[in-house]
């Protein structure tokens, strides 16, 4: 059993899926682990960041206190008590 | 409707034609309520480094979005130029606004430097029925300066 815990920012628009929260905490030794716990407290989340292999969607940016996880480990990032991972809409256009 | 006030409109204006011939990005915040008037615009770095294209760059975006939620403020919008065409929603950004994670209700400013005397023009973008490339999806608001 786990006893690290983050702390998730979540996006706007992922918010009433969450009760509402801008953050919540969840538990995890990984970036991959935290989002599991995640999304097993609020399920309405899963199809959103992830695809059905369990990769992150490429519209979405997670980081780890302000590291991108595709510059550190993916989804096999670790984490640690009190760090925020932060879910985050990739914007662009033309 | 797209309020801003005219100091918000000169720092639009001053990162468009300062990143030209880039593109120039960045995002309106306000108090989450539909229609609040535009508190400020941050500039975000447009990580495309393009003429053609804009990507807000994450860190920028996480930053300004973190600061906005500690201030019981949202980012309510993107705005970003278009320095060959009008100020009008490319299919690549209907494309873009309607991707799962860019809220429904966010204003799509636009600033034209096409033509040398700028235009700012601002939508909401949503996902038509269907094809989402059709114009139905794109509605025009007035841009309310204050
Ligand atoms: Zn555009």
């Amino acid at each position: 059993m786990s006893s690290t815990t983050a702390l998730v920012r979540l996006p706007t628009v992922l918010r009433p899926q969450a009760g509402g929260n801008t953050t919540v905490n969840a538990e995890g030794e990984t970036v991959g682990e935290v989002l599991s716990t995640l999304v097993s407290t609020y399920p309405g989340l899963g199809p959103t960041i992830l695809d059905d292999d369990g990769d992150v969607r490429k519209f979405v940016n997670l980081y780890v206190n302000d590291e991108d996880i595709r510059f550190l480990d993916q989804l096999d990032t670790t984490v640690a008590d009190g760090d925020e991972v932060a879910i985050l809409p990739a914007v662009a256009g033309g | 409707m797209l309020n801003v006030s005219r100091q918000t409109w000169l720092e639009i204006l001053a990162e468009a034609w300062g990143s030209y011939p880039n593109e120039a990005c960045g995002v309106l915040v306000a108090r989450p309520e539909i229609d609040s008037p535009i508190v400020r615009f941050e500039p975000i770095v447009n990580a495309a480094d393009s003429s053609r294209v804009f990507t807000l760059d994450p860190m920028g975006y996480m930053k300004a979005e973190r600061r906005a939620d500690d201030e019981g403020l949202a980012i309510v919008g993107v705005v970003h130029s278009h320095t060959h065409t009008a100020a009008y929603p490319s299919p690549t950004d209907v494309d873009e606004a309607t991707k799962p994670l860019v809220p429904p209700t966010w204003h799509w400013a636009i600033v034209s430097l096409a033509w040398g005397f700028p235009e700012l023009r601002s939508f909401r973008v949503t996902p038509g029925t269907g094809d989402t490339m059709t114009a139905a999806g794109i509605v025009e608001e007035r841009v309310w300066l204050s």
